[in-house]
């Protein structure tokens, strides 16, 4: 075996990671903290009103990163899913188990903070259009998978099933995200590009993508908390876990 | 200051949009660490058990 592999082994075996988890969650959460203070900042302060929508369009600092997030999570999910189904690495299906939640928070903030520009903005809170509407379906995909794993008793089962109904709902992923180009929907386009210029001014931009970043350190954060646990849980009967429920009996 | 805080007539939306991101980020930093520890009490109690009765036995 070449050392790539070796070390992937090591990161993948559930004592290592646990370990590495524990010691690296404090870190992650006081980046995604800090960055997103300073974006709130930004966003909040710094960043001048918008021409046309005054100060509410300040809601797309929040609004625009949960939205790449909810679509991260998800992509993230998915392909943790895959690894679990196809090489039943157990790491993997708890990573993927572990994201539903997080993606279907930021999903539900995306929802509910787009809902409320949408009322000054649209003059409604909702409306049917293809970008609203494959969102809520990314919303019920994730509450299916955490709905799915956690109806059925045995873990292994339960991971199983939901993570093929992941793998089935990453169809939905492209959707969301070309659906204001495929459809005429009330939604606008695009304005921040990964190839091309962005059609948004600097002073508005560098606090979007810090919070981007900041939402991003804390999805891993979270998710690497949640994945302790369930490891814990999972391998309750093994050595390494008992030390670690006794252990933190100890520092308590 | 007050005219900061009514952002422009749309305080109410700019910052309930921002309550909920707030609200919502903190539930997901505390849901998983009450179930962490009702996990760890409960697996913890188990092995006592486990070792009560191995004692017993032995």
């Amino acid at each position: 075996m070449n050392t790539l592999i070796l070390w992937f082994h090591k990161i993948g075996s559930p004592p290592t990671f646990h370990r590495i988890a524990t010691r690296l969650t404090p870190w992650l959460y006081a980046c995604a903290l800090l960055s997103g203070l300073v974006a709130l900042y930004g966003g909040l302060v710094l960043a001048p009103p918008d021409y046309q929508q005054s100060d509410a369009y300040r809601i797309i600092f929040v609004h625009v990163p949960c939205a790449w997030m909810g679509l991260f999570a998800y992509f993230f999910m998915a392909v943790n899913a895959f690894i679990a189904l196809v090489w039943r690495i157990k790491i993997s299906g708890i990573l993927a188990m572990a994201s539903a939640p997080v993606g279907a928070a930021f999903t539900a903030i995306t929802l509910a903070t787009g809902s409320i520009w949408g009322k000054p903005m649209w003059g409604t809170w909702w409306t049917w259009d293809a970008r609203l509407t494959s969102e809520l379906v990314l919303l019920f995909l994730y509450l299916g998978v955490i709905g799915l794993y956690n109806a059925i008793e045995d873990r292994v089962q339960a991971t199983r099933a939901a993570a093929f109904l992941a793998l089935i709902g990453i169809v939905n992923v492209p959707i969301v995200h070309f659906s204001v180009s495929w459809w005429n929907t009330l939604h606008q386009g695009s304005t921040v590009r990964l190839l091309g210029p962005s059609r948004i001014d600097s002073s508005m931009l560098w606090p979007l993508l810090l919070m981007a970043f900041a939402t991003h350190v804390w999805f891993f954060a979270s998710v690497l908390v949640r994945s302790r646990i369930s490891l814990v849980e999972l391998e309750s009967g093994k050595d390494w876990a008992r030390k670690v429920a006794l252990g933190s009996e100890a520092r308590q | 200051m007050n005219e900061w805080l009514s952002m422009g007539g749309y305080g109410s939306y700019v910052w309930s949009s921002y309550a909920i991101f707030v609200v919502v980020l903190l539930i997901d930093y505390v849901a998983p660490r009450l179930r962490g520890r009702r996990m760890l009490i409960e697996l913890r109690g188990r092995l006592k058990r486990e070792q009560k009765r191995q004692e017993k036995s032995a």
